[in-house]
């Protein structure tokens, strides 16, 4: 199978998988906006996602996602080491950057696999402020005995982020998630081919824009919830 | 005397390949399989050759001395490569490109090889376009050309200034795809060190693995040796680092012929020399001439001043200016064939009116056409050649430096003559075999199609031309008869004694712990042959270049220091190596230079000269190509001649003035 | 005229026996050398002065001396080929780029991909061996059509040349942190993709390069562009994307 056996379609693996993953945040971030102006419209969006047979479907199947984006990237990892050889250079000298976001981009495209760690460890945290008490809670039938209750998101949000040590680690979380991807949306098109001498630069800036304006959108209703 | 047969089919000149390839003898598909066919060296003739013979059917083993065959000094061609194709339609044909050739060849090259090379360069482009390379194009799709030096009429197909790099990759590829196939088993970073004679045929040869360092025995039904020119012996060229005529020289030693040795073609447009740390030339390609004018300074006092560093070249107004090659003719301008440009250029340093701080230099100006196309113009054309004078030179040839009563003057290049090939090399006959059976020449290594002087843009088409479309005809001629043999042994007593003559040969070197390295040697004996025999040669300094290089030879044989061992990678050994045959081919320039008292092409001897500084040729005493023959290490060669016959072309003088 | 000023350098190089044993740096101090000197025969110079010395020189890969040959493969000062703006090879790098009294650190490419020889000479078989799996047009000798017959519109013709450009240094897997040979297979793909004559092979040319490229060990690009901003001959990762194009083309139509 050339998606497994071949270093192209294993990066073709993490692309798709990655692509997806982005437009899921997308739609996460969306719905995040929505509890900037109403707690009843964002409750009903919670409810919507609650614990509905399709819900937990589209939940395993970001799981999936997620593990396959996971596990691929380690075994890239691995291989791309070996690959280096065990002898590392005594001098090395960062190439051609053209300016403040440029080298950040350089950066991120060569520590992806730590940036993605760090994602992972914050999504841990995520996952149990949120997801724990809210889908799951509703899944093992423990909904009615829990404060607030797993269907009143806006007040789960209002509680994590009064918390200022949770509103450090989700912006730190925040940046992470940014920097990756930053450089995986045009990494990923890159991947898949569509890109080219003049797309290059188009798709890095629409990746930057993209990338920018759904991590804005989580980080206003951080700082909204942390400050109000 | 002996008698040299050149085998050239008889009939008109347009004739002969024809009929040459529809009588000659073939081998059959089966036989193939059990005819083995070494080939050294991987540039365009050697790879060319070893893929054609090898997508043939015979099993082809292919050697090189670098890691890659890409690497093959064929890659630093610039310029381009000449065809017959009329694609400008502007009156090319396959006799015009013979004609041109032959004269400028100054009427010293074989009539026959080069008719066929002129009928077969069409083909080459062809070929060359089917495996991908990327010939620069018109914008309507068809190929475009430039002009080159010697020639009325634009032939020259190219690659931006990376002609020869393109050409090498398409044949390249063309062996890779055989290497993959089986038929082609490829040696990288082998040395031959000997050819091996058995019963009077070339049998098979003994290469060094430069690694291990270990010597090997390899067995063939034929050996093909396309391993280039000998201009490293005057150790500043444009030849790349690792070019030497080893393998050329140990064949001569076993009794090939040499030919014309004395043909060392001198390219007018390298950047100066600047110091003597300096290891090797770097070349400015020819189609530079295409749009830059060489000039120095009319008055004597601006050239000292110049010389002096106290004026510089673009203060000089455009009436002080000396173009001289548009002066002396009028025709060419600037697009004299080489050997012409260089004598010109060398004559006028000579003189007094160089324009460097060494007195050896003279300028090549962009100004005018700069001033007529703009700059941008002459960037896609040149500009990576500009990037790369600028890198080594830090002067950009593009600069605007001064505006004199409103003419634009740009920074000029300085150029000055440096050896670039050798139209000289190992005889061969019309199939291109050398006076040994089953050894064949291709390529700069054979003296073949060029006569006295090379045009430019023909060593690609040669070096192609041999490889994929006459060698592998010829040599079935040859190998018609060698199946019903049973493949050579290499425990056959011969190859022993080859073997160990090489291997007596490496530590005799390694055991003389004298003093000096090989480089130091190297570069004293380079002072001696550019000295003595290099653009302007006369008997009396000839005979002295001689003497200095037995001098020098017994200074290499007691006082050279190699370290290190035989065994594994030993770059010294190696460079060792190459500087003993060196000598035996300074020599032998040496001595084909004395013999041949005439100028012409790329030999000019300053006795024999008109009174306007032009070379002189002697028709009548030396219209023969001059073939040396070795008799052992301490006796001088013995010169045997192959008388040449025009029939197609008149011989006359040279002209490139009117 | 320009005078050459004459500078004093350190050069700190790799020495190393063989691909297995264990490597170390040396020191040799080079003084008053002439800044137009290139970088090579300053190496020259030292290696003069390291055999009067009675000792053995240092190896390195050099030929044509030109730029073009791709012999050359030195990584100094921290990138391959010393890297200069314009993008030039080890042997087209001057003495008037470095500062009087620096010390120069020249090591060999370090990839699994090429095996050290010997001090700074690695093996780039590997690159051989991929261009063998399918980087040609297969045609016979003698039997290609007119020249002109194909016409190739001079746009795609200049972008082949720029791919095809390629000296197969290796600088790019040398400069990669994850080892990857993809900008030297992407070149030659793209280069025989751009022209009509390399179209009929182009799906099992990607495919066979690809994974001759797998096989032999080097790694997985993760497009950090490393391998472009080194490249002497300024190739780019838009070859990259047009072989990940062509390879997943060619795999979707299995």
């Amino acid at each position: 199978m050339w998606l497994i056996d071949s270093s192209i379609g294993r990066k073709v693996v993490m692309s798709v998988t990655g692509l997806a993953l982005i437009l899921f945040l997308t739609f996460h971030a969306c719905m995040n906006v929505v509890a900037l102006f109403s707690a009843e419209g964002y409750n009903m969006i919670c409810e919507f996602l609650g614990a509905n047979w399709y819900a937990v479907v589209a939940t395993v199947g970001l799981a999936a996602l997620m593990v396959l984006h996971f596990v691929f990237a380690i075994i890239l990892t691995l291989q791309n080491k070996r690959a280096r050889g065990t002898d590392n250079y005594e001098v090395s000298t960062k190439t051609n950057s053209d300016g403040l976001l440029d080298m950040g981009e350089r950066w991120a495209s060569s520590s992806m696999l730590l940036l993605g760690c760090i994602i992972c460890l914050g999504l841990i945290l995520h996952l149990y402020n949120f997801w724990y008490n809210m889908m799951w809670s509703e899944l093992m039938g423990n909904a009615y005995t829990q404060l607030p209750s797993p269907s009143d998101g806006y007040a789960w949000i209002e509680q994590t982020f009064s918390q200022p040590v949770f509103v450090v680690l989700y912006i730190i979380w925040l940046c992470a998630i940014w920097l990756h991807i930053n450089h995986g949306f045009w990494s990923a098109i890159q991947t898949l081919g569509w890109s080219g001498k003049i797309w290059h630069n188009r798709w890095q800036c629409i990746g930057f824009i993209w990338s920018t304006v759904v991590i804005l959108m989580f980080l206003v209703v951080v700082i909204k919830f942390a400050i109000f | 005397m002996k008698k040299i047969d050149s085998k050239i089919p008889a009939g008109p000149v347009a004739e002969k390949w024809k009929e040459y390839k529809a009588h000659q003898r073939l081998v059959n598909p089966k036989n193939k399989l059990k005819l083995d066919v070494i080939v050294v060296g991987t540039g365009l003739a050697g790879a060319s050759a070893a893929a054609s013979l090898g997508e043939m059917g015979f099993n082809v083993l292919n050697f090189c001395i670098q890691d890659s065959p890409r690497r093959a000094h064929s890659i630093a061609a610039q310029g381009g490569i000449n065809a017959a194709k009329n694609y400008q339609n502007d009156g090319d044909s396959v006799y015009r490109l013979f004609y041109d050739t032959v004269k400028g060849g100054d009427y010293r090259a074989r009539e026959a090889n080069v008719y066929r090379l002129a009928e077969v360069s069409n083909n080459i482009i062809d070929q060359c376009v089917a495996q991908g390379v990327p010939f620069a194009r018109e914008y309507g799709g068809m190929l475009a050309n430039r002009s080159f030096g010697g020639a009325q009429v634009s032939r020259t197909f190219y690659a931006k200034g990376q002609t020869g790099q393109q050409l090498l990759l398409g044949a390249y590829s063309s062996l890779s795809a055989q290497v993959q196939a089986g038929k082609v088993k490829l040696f990288t970073r082998y040395e031959m060190e000997d050819v091996v004679i058995v019963d009077g045929r070339a049998r098979g040869i003994i290469a060094k693995n430069l690694v291990t360092g270990k010597l090997e025995r390899f067995s063939a039904n034929a050996v093909v040796i396309a391993t280039g020119g000998y201009g490293n012996a005057y150790f500043l060229s444009t030849n790349a680092m690792g070019c030497n005529c080893t393998a050329a020289v140990q064949c001569y030693r076993k009794g090939a012929y040499m030919a014309n040795p004395s043909y060392v073609q001198i390219h007018p447009t390298c950047i100066p020399v600047h110091g003597d740390k300096q290891s090797k030339l770097t070349l400015m390609s020819e189609s530079l001439r295409n749009d830059g004018r060489i000039w120095v300074p009319k008055k004597l006092e601006d050239a000292k001043k110049l010389q002096a560093g106290t004026l510089q070249g673009w203060e000089i107004p455009e009436e002080d200016r000396d173009y001289y090659l548009e002066r002396r003719y009028p025709a060419f301008g600037n697009l004299v064939p080489r050997d012409v440009a260089s004598r010109a250029a060398k004559e006028r340093c000579d003189k007094g009116f160089g324009v460097n701080n060494t007195g050896l230099a003279v300028f090549l100006d962009f100004s005018e056409s700069i001033n007529r196309l703009g700059l941008d113009a002459m960037k896609q054309r040149y500009g990576n050649l500009f990037d790369m004078y600028e890198e080594i030179t830090d002067v950009y040839p593009g600069d605007l430096a001064n505006e004199i009563n409103g003419v634009k003057y740009y920074k000029p290049m300085m150029i000055y003559p440096a050896i670039h090939y050798t139209m000289g090399g190992v005889w061969v006959d019309y199939e291109l075999q050398t006076s040994i059976p089953g050894l064949f020449a291709i390529g700069e290594c054979n003296f073949s199609d060029h006569g006295a002087n090379r045009l430019g843009a023909s060593a690609l088409m040669q070096g192609l031309a041999d490889g994929y479309f006459v060698l592998p005809y010829t040599i079935q001629n040859y190998l018609a008869d060698q199946a019903i043999w049973p493949r050579i042994s290499t425990d056959l007593p011969e190859f022993a004694a080859a073997e160990k003559a090489v291997d007596d040969e490496l530590t005799r070197l390694l055991n003389i712990k004298g003093k000096r390295s090989v480089d130091s040697i190297h570069k004293e004996l380079g002072h001696i042959m550019w000295e003595y025999v290099g653009m302007g040669r006369t008997a009396e300094g000839l005979k002295t270049g001689i003497k200095k290089m037995k001098e020098l030879q017994k200074e290499f044989d007691t006082n050279l220091f190699v370290p290190g061992s035989k065994e594994g990678l030993n770059v010294e050994l190696d460079k060792a190596i190459h500087l003993r045959d060196f000598f035996t081919m300074g020599e032998l320039v040496a001595h084909d230079a004395l013999s041949r008292n005439e100028s012409c092409g790329g030999h000019f001897r300053e006795e024999y000269q008109t009174e306007e500084g032009e070379a002189k040729r002697d028709d009548e005493h030396y219209f023969y190509v001059g073939c040396w023959e070795y008799q052992g290490a301490d006796k001088d060669p013995e010169l045997i001649k192959e008388p040449l016959e025009y029939e197609a072309i008149k011989v006359q003088t040279r002209n490139y003035k009117n | 005229m320009i005078m050459a000023k004459n500078i004093s350098v350190t050069i700190k190089f790799w020495k190393q026996n063989g691909p297995k044993e264990k490597g170390h740096f040396d020191t040799h101090e080079l003084k008053n050398i002439p800044d137009d000197t290139s970088f090579l025969e300053a190496l020259d110079i030292m290696n003069e002065e390291l055999i009067e010395a009675g000792k053995e020189p240092f190896v390195f890969d050099h030929d044509c001396r030109e730029g073009i040959c791709g012999m050359c493969s030195l990584y100094i000062n921290g990138t391959p080929h010393g890297k200069t703006e314009r993008g030039a090879t080890t042997c087209q790098l001057y003495m008037r780029r470095f500062k009087n009294g620096e010390t120069i650190t020249v090591e060999p490419w370090r990839s699994a991909g090429f095996p050290v020889i010997k001090d700074c000479m690695v093996d780039r078989s590997a690159f051989d061996k991929i261009i063998q799996a399918g980087g040609y047009t297969t045609i016979r000798t003698g039997q290609a059509q007119d020249a002109n017959a194909i016409l190739i519109p001079k746009q795609d013709a200049d972008e082949a040349m720029d791919c095809a450009s390629c000296i197969g240094c290796g600088a790019c897997v040398a400069a990669c942190k994850n080892g990857s040979a993809m900008l030297f297979v992407s070149s030659k793909v793209s280069q025989l993709a751009l022209l009509p004559q390399g179209r009929p092979e182009a799906a099992k040319r990607a495919k066979a390069m690809v994974a001759k490229m797998d096989e032999l060990g080097f790694g997985n690009c993760t497009n950090t562009r490393a391998c472009e901003a080194v490249c002497p001959k300024n190739e780019t990762i838009a070859n990259i994307a047009r072989l990940n194009r062509e390879f997943i083309k060619a795999k979707l139509a299995d």
